[in-house]
């Protein structure tokens, strides 16, 4: 009894295994034969931002636009265009918002400078308070200074 | 005195993200305000052997309305560019982006026809040009065939009083 189930599964299984792969690979990036521009393709996807998801990258997106602003890479490689031109060519178009490391303008200082002001200021605090930590030394009154010297004087009339 | 610090710093933690909030991450400024449409060779969607290229368009201010049968939101705004049509308050180029022709001319069809015509970027050659990301999008181009202003997504007329009217305004209406 428990062959046939198992066979309709095997089928099942080798039939959504066929139907699966052309899926697979119309989303899979396209790929160069020379491992070095390889390289430089997949670093640009990873730096390159998709629009419309904004928080993937080209090699990440299954958008259109993304897509095809793969296959722009692509062509714009095959042709022998350096990283910075390619990078340009995008920023171009969509702005700096497409590149996920933003460059350093008027607008972007703020960003870049924040980490560095937010650890000064961090160390400024930690300095203060551990300033007050130590309490000062006050120095005695004239009142206190005199009631001192009347212990001392007691202490040693006591003595023997 | 002693609680002035952290107040302060409270306000502006406050007035920091209330701003934020107020910010679309959706709207990305495009870079090309300011500069030339970009150059194309294209055949309008009515007519195949009709290549036009930028030059034909100078000579008057225009809107470029990125748009596609396969859009959704295009069918939000569309009644507003049919009536800015209708009254004549500035000349409506249409850019069919990723569409077939059947389509588009069948979109038309249904919807009415706002535009004096609409260029057929099928592969979405100038569409990738203008930095085009989510359709519809709507540029304003002056008589010198300067981008002056992009609207991303579905135009509405609150967006057209505040960011378009003002434009036909400065540049004039292209009549």
């Amino acid at each position: 009894m428990r062959r046939p189930s198992a066979l309709l599964l095997a089928a099942f299984l080798v039939l959504t295994a066929l139907t699966a792969l052309p899926v697979a690979a119309a989303d899979t990036p396209l790929s160069f034969d020379d491992p070095v521009r390889q390289q430089r393709y997949d670093d640009l996807l990873a730096e390159l931002r998709c629009l419309v998801c904004q928080n993937q990258s080209l090699a990440d997106s299954h958008a259109d636009l993304a897509q095809d602003l793969r296959d722009e890479v692509y062509r714009m490689l095959d042709e022998g265009a350096g990283d910075a031109e390619i990078l340009d060519f995008m920023v171009e178009r969509y702005g700096d918002f497409v590149l996920y490391r933003p460059p350093l303008r008027a607008s972007t200082v703020l960003l870049w400078g924040a980490p560095l002001l937010l650890a000064l200021v961090a160390i400024g605090v930690v300095v203060r308070l551990a300033r007050r930590r130590v309490p000062p030394p006050a120095a005695l009154s004239d009142e206190e200074r005199a009631r001192l010297a009347a212990l001392v004087a007691d202490e040693k009339r006591g003595q023997p | 005195m002693r609680y002035a610090l952290p107040l302060g710093l409270f306000v502006l933690v406050v007035i920091l993200l209330a701003v934020g909030l107020e910010l679309d991450p959706r709207r990305v400024p495009s870079p090309l305000i300011g500069k030339p449409l970009p150059a194309f060779e294209m055949e309008t969607l009515a007519e195949p052997a009709n290549m036009l290229s930028r030059a034909d368009l100078d000579g008057r201010p225009y809107l470029l309305n990125v748009w596609a049968s396969w859009c959704v939101a295009c069918r939000q705004e569309h009644p507003l560019l049919v009536e800015l049509a209708r009254r004549g308050t500035i000349t409506l180029i249409g850019l069919n982006y990723k569409d077939t022709r059947a389509d588009a001319l069948a979109w038309l069809a249904d919807r009415g026809d706002p535009y004096r015509l609409s260029l057929f970027d099928a592969d979405g050659r100038l569409g990738l040009d203008l930095g085009v990301y989510g359709v519809p999008e709507t540029f304003f181009i002056d008589a010198e065939g300067i981008i002056r202003h992009k609207h991303i997504g579905p135009l509405d007329a609150g967006a057209f009083e505040r960011d378009i009217a003002p434009l036909i305004e400065r540049y004039g209406d292209g009549s």
